[in-house]
């Protein structure tokens, strides 16, 4: 064996380190207090943005890191672990930035991702309406050209971090066509209602976004196309669907923490908790679970570092998989911590309300479950690659 | 850039359509779209696929249901996306 040194990490692996260091000493710390006051601080916010972390999915020529998927996913991991209202605010900022960068024009692009990418724009995703949630080719939202301008008229609900974002990303019909409109949210006719009383991601700083005759230019439009459903579903919701599946993983891996410290500490019937059998069997299967997960999350990291056909896919599934995991690890975290874990004193209640958000966000469990299935007669060869 | 010829990138797309429409063939001047089998994620695959396979970007002006509705239709596209890059 040689006596040298192990070789120096590569810069991309130098600054996610960084940021995965800050987001389990600053955050996780502090996300059961966020929860509690409803709101991720500013300072949270900005800080985000200043360490690079908003910038991680954006291309290096506009100030962004262009992390490839697998640390993309590493840090939303981490961001899972430690506070899924972060990791929110991270999916959807990341969403909008995707939408831009693959189908922005360049004056969009310029004038957009450095400031997505600094933190000094917060940006908002807004596609559900009261009427249309899973249905998405469903919104009402409509967008009439009057000359140089569009003019917006509609209804969004539960916009993720909509009570602080600069600009949005609207999806509504242009021409009968879906099609996606960035409204800033200083314009004319927006109004922000916040949204309280949310069961999980309660730091999520959710908004119902009314827009009445908002005005703005007709180069705000994104990527108008023949394919507007397919961009949108295939491409922006597609990032968020595995932002997701990897915070999945970390709340799961949360949870099993957890668990662990838990019943390691507490002694019942005169031995700790981890040495009972029944306990046992709740923590091996959360291993198990967690693990598998993680490498769902990984083969389908692999297939969209790979730009392959087959990464929406295998991003459903892994978004489907790990949302499902993170539900199970919560309930059985919570179960194992007793009445101690039905308290505000411990992580675990916030875990299991938050998992429950996992499996309805960014395509619920049903709808992966509806996409997975249309791939059935493709799935065999489909499994055995990226293995 | 390698440009392919269009029987080449016509040949390539029907295996692919081969693989993810469950041995469903299509004919060269069907479209797809209109076959009832390809929905609006399946349209995404197929920019991912040709991106991939055959080097080129597809930009949000290039993505008009005409370049991709048949597999001749296509194998034009690809043909022409790659003949302006192996110009630049």
């Amino acid at each position: 064996m040689s006596g040298n040194p192990a070789p120096p990490l590569d810069t991309e692996a130098l600054n996610v380190a960084a940021m995965l260091a800050w987001i389990e000493g600053e955050i996780a710390p502090r996300a059961d207090r966020y929860d509690a006051e409803a709101r991720l601080p500013s300072q949270v916010v900005e800080e985000m943005g200043a360490r690079g972390l908003l910038g991680a999915a954006i291309p290096s020529s506009f100030g962004g890191s262009a992390l490839g998927a697998r640390a993309q996913g590493r840090l939303c991991e981490a961001l899972g672990q430690a506070s899924a209202s972060a990791l929110s605010l991270y999916t959807v900022h990341s969403m909008v930035a995707t939408a831009l960068a693959r189908l922005g024009t360049k004056a969009q692009r310029q004038s957009w991702l450095p400031r997505l990418a600094a933190g000094t724009v917060v940006a908002g995703f807004a596609l559900s309406e009261p009427g249309a949630g899973s249905d998405a080719d469903g919104v009402q939202t409509s967008f009439t050209r009057d000359g140089g301008q569009v003019i917006v008229t509609g209804v969004k609900s539960w916009v993720s971090f909509g009570q602080v974002a600069n600009l949005l990303l609207v999806i509504g019909k242009l021409d009968g066509r879906m099609a996606a409109l960035l409204v800033p949210t200083d314009a004319a006719g927006v109004d922000i209602e916040p949204v309280t009383g949310m069961l999980g991601f309660q730091a999520g700083m959710l908004a119902t976004i009314t827009l009445d005759q908002v005005s703005v230019g007709a180069d705000n439009v994104v990527g108008f196309s023949d394919f507007g459903l397919a961009q949108i579903v295939g491409l922006v919701l597609d990032q968020g669907r595995h932002c997701i599946a990897w915070g999945c993983v970390g709340l799961a891996q949360a949870c099993l923490e957890a668990s662990v410290a838990y019943c390691s500490d507490r002694v019942q019937f005169g031995r700790p908790l981890i040495e009972l059998q029944l306990v046992q069997e709740m923590v091996a299967d959360m291993m198990a679970e967690t693990h598998a997960a993680r490498l769902m999350c990984v083969n389908a990291s692999k297939a969209r570092d790979a730009r392959s056909a087959d990464m929406i896919v295998r991003t459903a599934a892994a978004k489907y998989f790990s949302a499902r995991c993170a539900d199970r690890a919560a309930s059985a975290a919570l179960q194992l911590h007793g009445a101690n874990g039905l308290s505000d004193r411990y992580p675990v209640q916030r875990y299991l309300r938050d998992a429950k958000v996992m499996n309805i966000i960014e395509g619920s469990t049903q709808i992966q479950q509806v996409v997975l299935a249309q791939h059935a007669k493709s799935w065999t060869r489909m499994s055995r690659e990226f293995a | 850039m390698t440009v392919n010829s269009e029987a080449d990138i016509a040949g390539r797309y029907r295996e692919f359509l081969g693989r993810f429409l469950g041995g469903i063939e299509v004919g060269e001047e069907e479209n797809i779209f209109q076959t009832g089998v390809v929905n609006s994620l399946f349209a995404m695959q197929i920019i991912l696929f040709v991106e991939s396979e055959f080097g080129i970007a597809v930009e949000s002006e290039d993505m008009e249901i005409a370049n991709f509705s048949t597999v001749n239709a296509l194998a034009r596209f690809v043909r022409g996306k790659q003949a302006i890059g192996a110009g630049a």
